[in-house]
């Protein structure tokens, strides 16, 4: 069987198939009426609820990585004191001893 | 004098939802015809179609102007088929064995003597729209926009949002899958 032909053929006979444009008795009426029973969407509101319920995971998520960071060992030996780190750079200079400085 | 649908659309944004009803009026055939294509029940067409009305009065907010609002309602009401498609697409493997003797007949003749069996006929008519219900959504949509409906695929990438190549990538697989399918329809058929 030559199924590019018959390929062919039921596209044929699919686009002669046109379908109705009937639109049902009162359709429009239907539409209109449940447009009305249909709250309005009011978009404020919708972000305003979505806020709220993120807010508790949230919550949740940051009392999980409060207590994570509060209980977790220190991963270094020594405790990095960036101040100390701070003063030793900032003094460095000062201690120093320059050539013109050095005894003859 | 009508009102043009800019002023219609003014209107029904400034709060007078009535002036939507001369739209549902003028367009309903037009999206009736378009649903027709994809559900086959006659309730199916008309929740379809309500559904694009529904969609088009809560998001008119979001139409621009920039096209013609016809343009836009058309494109919601295939992306409102297609979502109607991906739906209902559990129950769509049946048994090519299930032909009726038209469809059956049709066939036979279709292999025995191409030229005799006309295109025209109610049996060709049935087994395509057997054959379409069995594609996937996707391949569903292009077939009937791209093939039967014969848009450019720039028209189908406005209507569906895809890109060019992705309406490009999904044709050829449209194609490939619906020829796997007349090929298994015949092997069912005559083995």
């Amino acid at each position: 069987m030559n199924l590019a032909e018959l390929q062919r053929k039921l596209i044929a006979a699919a686009r002669a198939d046109r379908p109705s444009d009937r639109v049902p008795y009162a359709f429009e009426q239907r539409v209109m009426a449940r447009l009305r029973a249909c709250p309005t969407l009011d978009e404020w509101g919708l972000w305003a609820t979505a806020l709220w319920r993120a807010a508790a995971p949230c919550l949740g998520i940051m009392l999980l990585l409060s207590a994570w960071s509060w209980f977790s060992p220190d991963s270094t030996a020594s405790s990095t004191d960036l101040s100390q780190a701070l003063d030793n750079t900032v003094l460095a200079a000062a201690d120093l001893d320059t050539p013109a400085d050095a005894p003859r | 004098m009508e009102p043009t649908d800019a002023e219609l659309i003014a209107a029904v944004l400034r709060g007078d939802a009535s002036r939507f009803e001369p739209l549902v009026q003028k367009y309903s055939p037009r999206v009736f015809a378009t649903a027709r294509r994809y559900a086959r029940r006659e309730s199916e067409v008309e929740d379809i179609v309500q559904e694009v009305w529904l969609k088009a009065f809560q998001k008119l907010k979001g139409f621009r102007g920039e096209a013609p609002f016809e343009h836009w309602l058309m494109r919601l009401a295939v992306h409102t088929c297609y979502d109607f498609l991906r739906g209902h697409q559990r129950n769509r493997e049946t048994p090519f064995t299930e032909l009726t003797e038209l469809e059956g007949d049709w066939l036979d003749r279709f292999a025995t003597q191409p030229d005799t069996a006309s295109e025209q006929a109610e049996a060709a008519r049935l087994l395509v729209a057997r054959i379409l219900d069995q594609l996937s959504p996707p391949a569903r949509l292009i077939i009937t926009l791209l093939e039967i409906e014969e848009r450019t695929v720039k028209e189908i990438a406005g209507l569906t949002g895809w890109s060019i190549p992705l309406v490009k990538v999904r044709a050829f697989r449209a194609r490939a899958e619906m020829r796997k399918l007349l090929a298994k329809m015949s092997k069912e058929k005559y083995l």
